[in-house]
């Protein structure tokens, strides 16, 4: 197990924390906050997919500067701009997810009077 | 004809917002209607355009951004067969929501996030990279959690909730295999893809991880057993209309299309999928059954045998993988795809027409609790009989659409060796016809109770949708006629048979070894253009 697999790691454990959360939890706003954090645990996982060093260097960001005579530097250092244009598409998603959930959650509280998942459950069978 | 493509998008995107604001504009409640319709029916004759087109594969770059800068729109196939499926079944929907949506308030906002859903769903069939069908998936689901929740009752809150929460854990699901996929071949494009993972001999480990979270999330929002826990609650929830969608198409297109889309066109059907498919069918089908069996509630008897009949399509495609892995011959593997792709149509046909029956029968009697009902059949003969042609379809009488799909996927499980599943599923379709003669004894026969003393028939608008989709229980009994088979049908088959390119076409791997690829793949972009990688 070396060291660069640690923020991976790190991750999965927060995927595992949201995850928990949504289970075990009864109470609507707990279940929100685990979604908010598997949602991010998924954002940090696919940020980490593009991240890469060269030795020697500090991490670059890629961006292009100083016009073309960068570019070269910029291809063989930069970390993958790709997967940080996903986490923006995928933050703005959970973003409008969460505002439903929230408005959702709202209502709720407003019919039972609680944010108790246990005491709403006329659905059953 | 590829110029068309994003429209079937576009029209019913920009419905979304259209409808709502033209209806805030203009305060009408029974014309909100209209432009909705209109959209739905310009996308249903571009569907049928595109089906009737010649049997190619069309890819769009959008904007003119070739690969590997641009994003694709690609209709096959498959992707054709599900687009006319999901507009036939919207546009009767549509008309049926006329009326039927006078109970609720804001019509327009319903129709605007009803667009939406269609928009997300033609978008999931139609995108060429996976992680547009994550976006296309999500913008089908975010309206539909809505959708279901339109009545702001107690019920349909609580469902919602249930349905928002583990679709989106699905997703997330989705999200992490893609950022497995994307790690490994350095690509989005699941055509690409495919070709990365044969270039490279088959699925490596971490592929499997990443189909392991594929598998979860399309199970989750295809409602496969164990991971069903939401449709019960959800389906019946929503209006009906919506239950006819939801049932319909939604679960086909974001479940069990990107299913098979993930498992045969980018993983390759192997062995080992093709048993996971055929656990995750046969326990749908088998537990969907014997819940829905001791139903009351006449939506959510229906909504548990949704559960069971999508079984049925992830078995035949199951079973066809494992077929086509032992080496059984190419006519039996397309004999069970044709199948599954079969009961997919007559399955969003005959359960769209329950679910139409059973929002009809609660318009005109208030309730939908089996035991409340009855005699019925009397009062509204036109409900009746197309409640009587959909239960008999779903049970597989012939020569009803179901009977026949369902004896090709016996067949199909007979001639490939799987005596056990036939005989399984054959009970199945049993349990099955009980369950349908339930519904049929208690809401058409006998006395009319006090509850349907008032009852009348529906107006002609939900009669005509309902007897539209009776109608189609008939015709598409036809798609067994190799005439007709071989225009509308086998163009899906082969997509789904054909599986990923093959290794002799694939190009050399553009993945690096060294931690993350993905760059590399970008340094043949032309300098010029570099600024713009990013979608």
């Amino acid at each position: 197990m070396t060291l660069p697999m640690l923020p991976y790691l790190l991750a999965l454990l927060l995927l595992v924390v949201g995850l928990y959360a949504i289970v075990a939890k009864r109470n609507v706003i707990k279940i929100i906050v685990g979604l908010a954090i598997l949602d991010y645990a998924v954002n940090l996982i696919l940020v980490l997919v593009g991240y890469r060093t060269t030795p020697g260097a500090a991490p670059m960001a890629p961006i292009l500067t100083g016009g073309m005579a960068n570019e070269p530097a910029l291809v063989a250092g930069a970390v993958d701009p790709l997967p940080q244009a996903l986490v923006l598409t995928s933050i703005v998603i959970s973003l409008s997810v969460t505002a439903l959930l929230v408005a959702l959650g709202l209502r709720l509280y407003e019919k039972y009077g609680t944010f108790d998942t246990e005491r709403m459950r006329n659905l059953r069978g | 004809m590829q110029k068309l493509l994003p429209l079937l998008v576009a029209i019913p995107l920009a419905g979304g917002f259209l409808v709502p604001i033209l209806g805030r504009l203009t305060g009408t409640r029974r014309g909100a209607a209209v432009l909705p319709i209109l959209m739905v029916a310009a996308v249903l004759v571009l569907s049928l355009a595109l089906l009737a087109g010649p049997d190619e594969t069309l890819v769009l770059w959008i904007g003119g951004w070739e690969f590997p800068i641009g994003i694709s729109l690609l209709a096959d196939g498959l992707t054709r067969y599900l687009l006319v499926i999901v507009a036939v079944v919207s546009l009767l929907a549509l008309l049926f929501s006329m009326d039927y949506m006078r109970q609720y308030t804001s019509p327009s906002l319903y129709y605007g996030l009803f667009m939406l859903m269609l928009a997300g769903m033609n978008g999931v069939v139609l995108a060429g990279d996976l992680f547009n069908i994550f976006v296309f998936i999500e913008i089908a689901g975010i309206a539909s959690y809505a959708l279901v929740a339109f009545g702001t009752e107690a019920d349909e809150l609580e469902a919602s909730l249930k349905y928002l929460t583990l679709g989106t854990v699905a997703s997330t699901f989705i999200l992490i295999g893609i950022a497995v996929v994307y790690n490994v071949t350095g690509q989005l494009n699941w055509a690409k893809v495919a070709e990365a993972i044969a270039a490279g001999g088959g699925p490596s480990m971490p592929l499997y991880v990443a189909a392991a979270f594929f598998l979860m999330g399309f199970g989750l929002k295809a409602a496969m057993v164990p991971f069903h826990a939401w449709l019960p609650d959800a389906h019946p929830s929503a209006p009906a209309p919506i239950s006819a969608m939801l049932s319909g198409v939604l679960i086909k297109a974001c479940g069990v299309y990107a299913l098979a889309r993930v498992v045969f066109s980018v993983f390759g059907g192997s062995e080992v999928f093709g048993w996971v498919l055929v656990a995750l069918g046969g326990a749908s089908m088998v537990v969907g059954v014997f819940l829905a069996v001791g139903q009351w509630d006449f939506k959510r008897l229906l909504a548990y045998h949704s559960i069971s009949q999508m079984g049925y399509v992830v078995l035949a495609l199951g079973a066809a993988a494992v077929m086509q892995a032992r080496g059984t011959s190419e006519a039996v593997v397309a004999l069970a795809i044709f199948g599954g792709l079969f009961h997919l149509a007559n399955h969003a046909i005959f359960k769209s027409l329950l679910f139409l029956c059973s929002g009809s029968v609660e318009y005109a009697t208030g309730t939908r609790q089996l035991k409340l009902l009855g005699g019925l059949g009397r009062k509204m003969p036109v409900t009746g009989a197309c409640l009587r042609i959909a239960a008999l379809s779903i049970s597989g009488v012939p020569p009803l659409n179901g009977f026949w799909s369902k004896l090709i996927i016996v067949l199909a499980l007979v001639l490939g060796g799987f005596y056990t599943l036939a005989v399984i599923t054959v009970i199945v379709s049993f349990v099955t016809l009980l369950s349908f003669a339930k519904v049929q004894r208690y809401v058409l026969g006998g006395e009319p109770t006090a509850a349907v003393e008032q009852a009348r028939e529906v107006p002609a608008a939900m009669c005509l949708a309902s007897l539209a989709l009776a109608v189609l229980c008939f015709a598409s009994s036809l798609i067994i006629l190799p005439a007709v088979k071989s225009r509308l049908v086998d163009p899906a088959v082969r997509v789904v048979q054909a599986g990923p390119p093959p290794r002799a076409k694939a190009p050399p791997r553009v993945v690096a070894a060294e931690r993350p690829g993905a760059v590399a793949a970008q340094a043949a972009v032309p300098p010029a253009r570099l600024e713009r990688t990013s979608p």
